[in-house]
C-alpha cells in the first residue's frame, strides 16, 4: 500500500502529535499495517528508515541526476570540440585544434554543474517547494513536534481503532481537519 | 505479546505477532559501541537545540559583535581602497616586474581558495564517510567556503586590469567572429572550476539551510523577519515525503562535490604546474596542493569557531571532541603537506636537473630563505605537537597552531610563486619582489572581506545546522 501525493485539495484527515521520532515511526509502521492510509508523515529532521515504515518507494532522483550529468558531459563536449576545432579554430602552440585530453577538466566541471543544479531544481519542483508556497505547516513540526497524519479517504476510516492506536502510542494531541493541500 | 494488542482486535494471535514484528524489524533502533560518546550536550533535547540556535539569531547583537565588526568593515574598506587604486591607475599600482609577474595577487588566490576546501570537506566528505560530529560545524563551514572562494575571485578580476571586462573569459557567441575562448587554458578551466565550486557549494549551503529557515520563520515575531524567512524558507513543512527527496538530493550534491573539490585545486595547481618554470613544472602539485588546502582549511575554522562557540556560548554543540577531530584531520593533511615538502626536494635533487637544484637551494638559502622556513616550520613541523593530546584538548594551544598554520600556508604560495619567479634562466634579470600598499592593502582588505561576511553571517542565519544536530541528539545516548 504505497502512500498517495499530497495533491487533493479537500481530504478528511486526522493528525497524532508525538514527541519523539521512534513512537512515531513505530505508529506509522503499525498504522499502515493496520490497514490506514498515511497522508504523510512530518518532523523536525529527517527521520532513517521512516521511508519504509510508510512504504514510501525509493526516489528516482538519483537517476535525475545522473541523466543531468550525462548532460552536462555531452554539452561540454559538444561546446570545446566546436568551439575549438570547428567555428574558430585557433593554432596555440602549435597543439592540435580538437585537443582532446586539455578538454577534459571544463567537462567534468560542467556534468557536476549540471548534475547539481538540475537535481536540485527538480527536487524544488517536485516538492512544490517555492517563495510563494501555501502549504499546511503544522504546529511545532519545525521544532520539536513529530506528527502523523492519516487520511479519512472513505466511510471506512474506523476513527475509534484509530484513537486507540493513537492512545498505544501516547499521542501528546490529535487534531481533525478538512482541507489537506 | 499478542495479548497487548488484543483490544487493538484484529485477526488471530499469529498474525497478531507477525505483523508486531514486521513493525519491530522497521523501527529497530541503531544499537551503538560503548566506546561512543554523546556528540553532543546530554542535557540537549529538540526544543532546546532550536531555542539556543535561534536565540542567538533573534537577540541583538552584543558589543562584542559590534566591535569586531567595525575593525573588519575597516580594513574591508582598506582594500577597497586599494581597489579602487589598482582599477584607477592599473596593474602598476602593484609591487610587479618584468621578472616577478605573479606575486601577492595570485597568492592571495591561492591561499582564499584552499580556506574553502576544508568547508566542503566537511559538508562533503565527512558526509559520504557517515562522520556524525560534522553536524554541528557544517553550517559555518560551508558559509566559510563560500566566503573564501569570493575573496579568492576578487584577485584574479582585478589582476585583469580592466574587471568590468571579466566577462570575456566566458564563452558566448560574440561580435568579434564569434571569437572563443581558448579552452586548453589551464586560466580559464580555473575560472569553469571555481565558478562550478561557487555554485555547487551556494545550492548545498542553501538546501542545507532551507529546514532551519523554516524553524526560524516558525519562530519569527516582527514582521521583517517573517517575510524575510517566508520567502527563504519555500514553504517547508518537514513533511517526510520531501525529506525523503531532500536526503536523496543531499547524498548527490555530497558525491558531487567530493570529487569537485578536489578538482578545484587540482586544477588551480595546474596554472603552476602546466608551465616549464623549475619549482612548478612538477607532476605532485595536485595532490599537494588539494592536501594543502584541506590543511588551511581546517585551521581556519577551528580559527573561526574557537571564538565563536564561547563567545556565542556553543560549547554544548561543538565540544571538545569536535575540535579534536578537527585537529587530527589538520595533523593528517598537515603531515601529507610536509611529506609533499621532502619528496619535492629529494625530487630536484634525484632530477639531476641543474635549475631545478638550483631553484631548491635558492629557495633554502636565498634572499627569500625566511619565507621558506616560516613556511616549512609552520607547516610541517608545528602541527606534529597534535601528535600530542594535550595540543589537541587545550583552546589556547590549539588557536596557537591553527595561526601558524594559516600564516605558514599563506607562505607556501607565497614561496612557490616568487621564488620560482625572482631568479629566472638569465641572470641578468634577477629581481626581488617588494609589495606595496596597494599589495599590502589587497591583503588585508580580504581579510576584511571575510570578516564583515562571516560575522553578517553569524547574525542573519542559524549558525548550526538545528535539523542535522537534532537528528543526531540520541547518538550513543539511548
Amino acid at each position: 500500500m504505497r502512500a498517495t501525493e499530497p495533491s487533493e485539495k479537500t481530504v478528511r484527515y486526522t493528525a497524532a502529535f508525538f514527541d519523539n521520532e521512534h513512537d512515531l515511526m513505530a505508529i506509522a509502521a503499525e498504522a499502515r499495517l493496520r490497514g490506514f492510509e498515511i497522508q504523510d508523515v512530518f518532523s523536525p529532521y529527517p527521520i532513517h528508515g521512516m521511508d519504509r515504515a510508510v512504504g514510501l518507494e525509493r526516489s528516482r532522483l538519483g537517476w535525475i541526476a545522473f541523466a543531468a550529468g550525462a548532460l552536462g558531459l555531452i554539452s561540454a563536449i559538444l561546446l570545446q570540440v566546436w568551439t575549438s576545432a570547428y567555428d574558430w579554430p585557433l593554432n596555440v602552440g602549435g597543439k592540435p585544434f580538437n585537443s582532446f585530453p586539455l578538454f577534459v577538466p571544463v567537462m567534468f566541471e560542467l556534468t557536476v554543474l549540471f548534475s547539481g543544479l538540475i537535481s536540485i531544481g527538480v527536487l524544488f519542483m517536485m516538492n512544490r517547494l517555492w517563495i510563494f508556497s501555501k502549504k499546511k505547516i503544522f504546529e511545532g513540526v519545525t521544532d520539536d513536534q513529530f506528527v502523523l497524519v492519516l487520511k479519512q479517504a472513505d466511510a471506512s476510516f474506523d476513527t475509534e481503532k484509530a484513537a486507540r492506536l493513537f492512545k498505544k502510542y501516547g499521542a501528546l494531541k490529535v487534531m481533525e481537519g478538512d482541507k489537506f493541500v | 505479546m499478542a495479548a497487548v494488542f488484543k483490544d487493538i482486535e484484529f485477526h488471530n494471535a499469529e498474525e497478531e505477532i507477525r505483523l508486531q514484528n514486521e513493525i519491530d524489524s522497521v523501527t529497530a533502533h541503531q544499537v551503538y559501541s560503548p566506546l561512543r560518546e554523546p556528540l553532543i550536550d546530554e542535557s540537549k533535547h529538540c526544543g532546546d537545540v532550536t531555542a539556543d540556535i535561534c536565540g542567538l539569531v533573534e537577540r541583538s547583537p552584543g558589543k562584542g559583535w559590534w566591535i569586531l565588526f567595525g575593525i573588519s568593515l575597516f580594513l574591508l574598506v582598506l582594500g577597497a581602497l586599494a581597489a579602487i587604486n589598482t582599477v584607477t591607475f592599473g596593474i602598476g599600482t602593484w609591487g610587479l616586474n618584468k621578472t616577478i609577474g605573479w606575486a601577492f595577487g595570485i597568492t592571495n588566490f591561492v591561499f582564499w581558495i584552499g580556506i574553502g576546501h576544508a568547508g566542503t570537506f566537511i559538508s562533503a566528505i565527512l558526509y559520504l564517510f557517515g562522520q556524525k560530529w560534522r553536524t554541528s560545524i557544517n553550517r559555518s563551514a560551508e558559509a566559510m567556503t563560500l566566503i573564501a572562494v569570493m575573496c579568492a575571485g576578487v584577485f584574479p578580476i582585478l589582476h585583469m586590469g580592466r574587471p568590468w571586462l571579466f566577462y570575456w573569459i566566458m564563452p558566448y557567441p560574440n561580435t568579434r567572429g564569434s571569437l572563443w575562448v581558448n579552452f586548453r587554458s589551464p586560466l580559464l578551466w580555473d575560472f569553469f572550476a571555481i565558478s562550478t565550486y561557487f555554485t555547487i557549494s551556494l545550492v548545498f549551503w542553501y538546501l542545507g539551510l532551507v529546514p532551519d529557515l523554516a524553524t526560524a520563520r516558525d519562530r519569527a515575531t516582527s514582521k521583517w523577519r517573517r517575510i524575510l524567512y517566508t520567502v527563504l524558507s519555500l514553504g517547508w513543512n518537514g513533511s517526510n515525503r520531501t525529506w525523503s527527496r531532500y536526503e536523496t538530493v543531499y547524498g548527490v550534491l555530497a558525491a558531487l562535490a567530493t570529487p569537485l573539490v578536489l578538482s578545484v585545486h587540482s586544477i588551480v595547481s595546474f596554472d603552476f604546474a602546466t608551465s616549464l618554470v623549475p619549482g612548478w613544472h612538477s607532476t605532485i602539485f595536485p595532490p599537494y596542493f588539494v592536501a594543502g588546502a584541506v590543511f588551511s582549511g581546517f585551521a581556519m575554522v577551528t580559527t573561526l569557531l574557537i571564538p565563536v562557540r564561547k563567545v556565542m556560548h556553543l560549547e554544548g554543540y561543538i565540544t571538545i571532541q569536535h575540535l579534536d577531530n578537527m585537529c587530527k584531520i589538520t595533523l593528517l593533511t598537515g603531515s601529507i603537506v610536509g611529506l609533499s615538502y621532502l619528496t619535492e626536494l629529494f625530487i630536484g635533487f634525484y632530477s639531476g636537473n641543474p635549475n631545478e637544484i638550483f631553484v631548491i637551494l635558492n629557495r633554502m638559502g636565498g634572499p627569500y630563505a625566511w619565507a621558506y622556513w616560516i613556511m616549512f616550520s609552520c607547516n610541517a613541523i608545528f602541527p606534529q605537537l597534535f601528535w600530542f593530546k594535550a595540543f589537541r584538548t587545550k583552546i589556547p594551544l590549539i588557536l596557537g597552531l591553527c595561526i601558524l598554520v594559516n600564516v605558514g600556508m599563506w607562505f607556501e604560495r607565497f614561496v612557490i610563486i616568487v621564488t620560482s619567479l625572482h631568479r629566472d634562466y638569465l641572470p641578468s634579470s634577477w629581481a626581488i619582489f617588494i609589495p606595496t600598499l596597494t599589495d599590502l592593502g589587497l591583503l588585508v582588505g580580504s581579510f576584511g572581506l571575510f570578516f564583515t561576511a562571516f560575522l553578517l553571517f553569524l547574525r542573519l542565519f542559524p549558525v548550526i545546522s538545528m535539523n542535522e544536530v537534532k537528528g543526531v541528539l540520541h547518538y550513543a545516548r539511548d
